[in-house]
């Protein structure tokens, strides 16, 4: 169940991932190879079954609305590549695909 | 020794640090050598042991740290060529914990690109060493933590364990590695791989080891929202020498088709012994959806990643490309140059199961297997105290052999994952050897029955001496 060129591109593009040809060749193939030894998983019955999103209950977590310190902004942009002032420095975002 | 005095932990961190200038040409388990900062941590540890203020038998010893977890001022790059000049600027809240102890870092270790893989050969650097044959893989994703404790760069590392990365690694290497109960330690500041799987857990040469580093590095962390709240115990307060009255399970089903026969047969020797400690040993024990783990983890832990890998843009830190004015294109070029081939092909996996048209019959579908798996283990612990099988399949394999078939690769996690599914704590401890590698027994327990299991692991240290075994250096 090899998956196709086309298949591949658009998974990569809901993801944002930049493939070369060889990898959309690879990918194709080994996606399939892995994806046709997980349906086993369709032979599971799990009517009436509830999904575990998280192995451990947890009780909704919440905290008191309260200022505390925050890193300082010399440290936040410390590891931007790009910045201006105080701030990340971006590509334009309207106009472009 | 450090605390009479006989020894200063500068001499000691000295030492540490001329071992592995010595090893690591060698073995490459270590992306940096924080040569600085250790003999600074080391001096500080001794005033301090001088004065009385240190206390922690951790003080001024020398520990390795993976290279996901936040190490403030110090590089951390989860071997990925993403993340290569990326230098936290906060610490881990493990690294907090260890750093009030005074401990010594003199590393951090190499591993699986974003800890996805099971040899370490996924590093973007360079893959790691098995001490015990320079020629085979250590496991992964901790390899670099578990050969830093196996030829003795440090008296012990923390590594993370999504599906069996601090396990099946220390099975390879012949040394001790705990997964805690998911929530028992604070995830904040390792950097995320699947987050409803992670753990971070010790690596040491013994259960007495792993035990007071468990205690350390345990409990409730407000910054953490998934870590439970719940006072960590002092561990090395349940370790006894006889298992009277504990009732072990081995389940079938962990001695899979495939598996060598050399392994199963250290595995089964090893629990006779147990047995032989007055536990009693139920052979037959079965968890029958143990066939589908593997495929519920393989769709599970990549929707996870692939969320979670979404933050490297190439705007906020990390590898960043340039060239190119286009917002859309310098995303999808940093994320095609910056990661590497199994990231990519994680990546794609968990993007498809979560797309539209795939979500029910593959995510969906794998968490609801998920439920089955963790009930299966809810009723198996109304009968037993703790579940014994391999930590892997078969003995390290060679470097080179796995790293072009996905598929035999992801089945090296075949006993370990299934356990990070239900959210279990598991140590895997070095059982006997097969052609001069290390076989390692995997303890399982239920939620929060770290005691139990170290108990069962410490009772068999006490009566062989595997654990003691060192690699030829």
């Amino acid at each position: 169940m090899k998956l196709s060129r086309e298949e591949v591109l658009h998974i990569a593009r809901l993801a944002r991932l930049g493939l070369d040809e060889a990898e959309v060749a690879r990918f194709g193939e080994q996606l399939g190879e892995l994806l046709e030894s997980f349906a086993v998983l369709q032979r599971v019955d799990t009517e009436g079954i509830i999904p575990t999103a998280h192995s451990i209950a947890l009780d909704n977590v919440v905290r008191s609305d309260e200022v505390a310190d925050s890193l300082p902004p010399d440290q936040v942009l410390a590891n931007a590549p790009r910045q201006e002032g105080n701030f990340f420095r971006v590509r334009p975002v309207l106009g472009d695909r | 020794m450090l605390k009479t005095r006989q020894l200063s932990s500068v001499e000691l961190t000295k030492s540490y640090l001329e071992w592995i200038r010595e090893v690591e040409p060698e073995l490459k388990a270590l992306v940096t050598v924080t040569d600085e900062l250790a003999l600074a941590q080391a001096e500080k540890a001794d005033e301090l042991i001088a004065a009385g203020e240190a206390q922690s038998p951790l003080s001024g010893i020398p520990v390795l740290i993976k290279d996901n977890m936040c190490t403030r001022g110090v590089r951390t790059t989860c071997s990925s060529r993403m993340l290569d000049n990326f230098v936290p600027p906060y610490d881990a809240t493990v690294v907090e914990k260890l750093n009030d102890c005074h401990v010594v870092v003199v590393g951090k270790t190499n591993m699986d690109e974003f800890a996805m893989g099971s040899s370490t050969e996924n590093s973007a650097f360079f893959p790691t060493r098995n001490p015990w044959d320079r020629s085979r893989v250590p496991g992964g994703s901790s390899g670099g933590s578990a050969v830093g404790v196996a030829a003795g760069e440090a008296v012990y590392a923390l590594g993370s364990d999504t599906g069996g990365s601090i396990r099946q690694p220390a099975g390879f290497c012949g040394v001790t590695g705990l997964k805690p109960t998911y929530g028992r330690v604070s995830r904040y500041g390792l950097v995320a791989f699947a987050s409803s799987l992670d753990q971070i857990g010790p690596l040491t040469q013994d259960v007495a080891d792993c035990a007071l580093v468990l205690g350390a590095i345990a409990g409730y962390d407000p910054r953490d929202s998934t870590s439970v709240p719940y006072p960590a115990p002092d561990y090395t307060q349940c370790l006894r020498d006889d298992l009277k009255g504990l009732r072990l399970g081995v389940p079938k089903e962990y001695f899979v088709e495939g598996m060598q026969p050399e392994v199963a047969a250290v595995i089964r020797a090893a629990i006779s012994q147990l047995e032989g400690l007055g536990a009693s040993v139920d052979w037959e024990a079965s968890l029958p959806h143990t066939p589908y783990a593997l495929a519920a983890y393989y769709i599970i832990a990549p929707s996870e990643a692939s969320a979670n890998l979404a933050r490297y843009d190439g705007v906020k830190y990390g590898f960043s490309y340039a060239e190119t004015d286009s917002m859309w294109q310098a995303m999808e070029k940093t994320r095609e140059h910056g990661f590497g081939p199994e990231v990519k092909r994680r990546i794609m996996l968990g993007t498809y199961a979560l797309s539209a048209g795939y979500y029910d019959a593959w995510y969906l579908k794998a968490q609801k297997v998920r439920t089955l798996i963790r009930q299966e283990f809810d009723q198996a612990f109304s009968r037993f105290d703790a579940l014994i099988t391999p930590t892997s399949p078969t003995v390290p394999f060679k470097i080179g052999e796995k790293v072009d078939d996905p598929l035999q690769m992801y089945l090296s996690d075949v006993c370990t994952l299934p356990i990070n599914i239900a959210g279990l704590p598991a140590v895997s401890i070095p059982a006997g050897f097969t052609e001069g590698l290390p076989v390692g027994m995997q303890i399982i327990g239920k939620p929060f029955s770290e005691e139990t299991i170290l108990k069962v692991a410490h009772a068999f240290q006490q009566t062989t001496d595997w654990h003691q075994k060192k690699p030829e250096m």
